[in-house]
């Protein structure tokens, strides 16, 4: 699966990296209906860990649609939830 | 459902409304080379507008060190002859300065981060076009239009969505210039009325404002004493 992380740029993860970052994935998604702000950057940060350190990085001149993208590493709480409140899904 | 699945709807439905706009393969190839060159030009704008922001930052940063100096030597001055109260109105200015300077500091440092997120943005985009390119010419030599429609379709998508993602990158850059361009006229505009003491009342927060106070106040006193020590000593002589 190719992974975008907006701002930053894309990612290949499989397998067990890829279960790994659904957990995690799930769990943000839990604090961003939380008021924890650290909380949330804690696991958003986890997020951004995993796809990083367990994805292979793409170069940057392949031209290949990504499956999942994830917002900018410096997204807070407060823009996290206006990002779900303005776009419902 | 996360995070990823949401972002990943969100941002692929603006990508898909810019894509939808064109239906013949030929056109989108041409089309899509035109749209990257023209949003790599004003990456490039971009850049330069944050590297101007940044300059002018560090430029009232220097006015506001000068203002700062002169501030001390005028209470100085106000205290060799005798008016205290002359000295404190000077001391209480610098610690308002001293309070922007801090501002403005962490601010550049801000501006220095965007700037090296939208080289990087660029560097990325511009190694995707320069693919894209080679890519465009391959295809239209050796596919037939039907089979040319989905290897542009590839191409094209893999392309949209950096495009998408620098246009976001460059739209935040963008944010983070014009509110920094209204703080800098505010402050350009209170150096020159000299009334810095002002901006000492801090929106919001009543209870870091008034802290914010009596710090300052603590640091005039402080600055008071020390000047005060220093022109007797000037005088002992």
């Amino acid at each position: 699966m190719i992974v975008r992380i907006l701002g930053e740029g894309q990612y290949d993860l499989e397998g067990e990296a890829l279960q790994a970052l659904k957990v995690a994935d799930a769990h943000c998604f839990e604090m961003v209906a939380g008021a924890d702000e650290a909380a949330f950057d804690r696991a958003f940060v986890e997020v951004l860990a995993l796809v990083r350190g367990r994805g292979a990085r793409l170069p940057a001149e392949r031209l290949v649609e990504s499956d999942l993208v994830l917002p900018a590493s410096e997204t807070s709480l407060e823009e996290a939830r206006k990002l779900f409140t303005s776009h419902p899904v | 459902m996360g995070i990823l699945s949401r972002v990943s709807t969100i941002f692929k439905s603006k990508m898909n409304q810019a894509l939808d706009q064109i239906e013949d393969p030929r056109q989108t190839l041409e089309y899509s080379y035109q749209k990257q060159l023209e949003l790599l030009q004003s990456v490039k704008r971009g850049l330069a507008d944050v590297v101007a922001s940044k300059k002018r930052l560090e430029l009232q940063a220097d006015k506001l060190k000068v203002s700062s100096a002169t501030l001390e030597q005028e209470a100085k001055q106000a205290l060799a002859v005798g008016r205290e109260d002359l000295a404190r109105i000077a001391l209480e200015r610098k610690q308002a300065a001293a309070g922007q300077l801090d501002g403005l500091q962490h601010q550049v440092e801000d501006l220095q981060k965007e700037q090296d997120k939208l080289t990087a943005a660029e560097q990325r985009l511009s190694a995707k076009v320069d693919s894209f390119r080679t890519q465009k010419e391959v295809i239209k030599a050796q596919y037939t239009a039907a089979q040319a429609s989905v290897k542009i379709g590839e191409a094209a998508t893999g392309l949209s969505e950096e495009m998408a993602d620098v246009g976001m990158a460059m739209q935040r850059a963008q944010d983070k210039t014009d509110s920094m361009r209204a703080r800098a006229a505010a402050i350009d505009e209170l150096v020159d009325q000299g009334t810095l003491q002002d901006t000492l009342a801090a929106k919001g927060d009543p209870v870091a404002a008034e802290l914010g106070k009596i710090s300052a106040t603590a640091n005039v006193e402080s600055d008071l004493a020390r000047l005060k020590a220093e022109v007797a000593s000037g005088a002992g002589r």
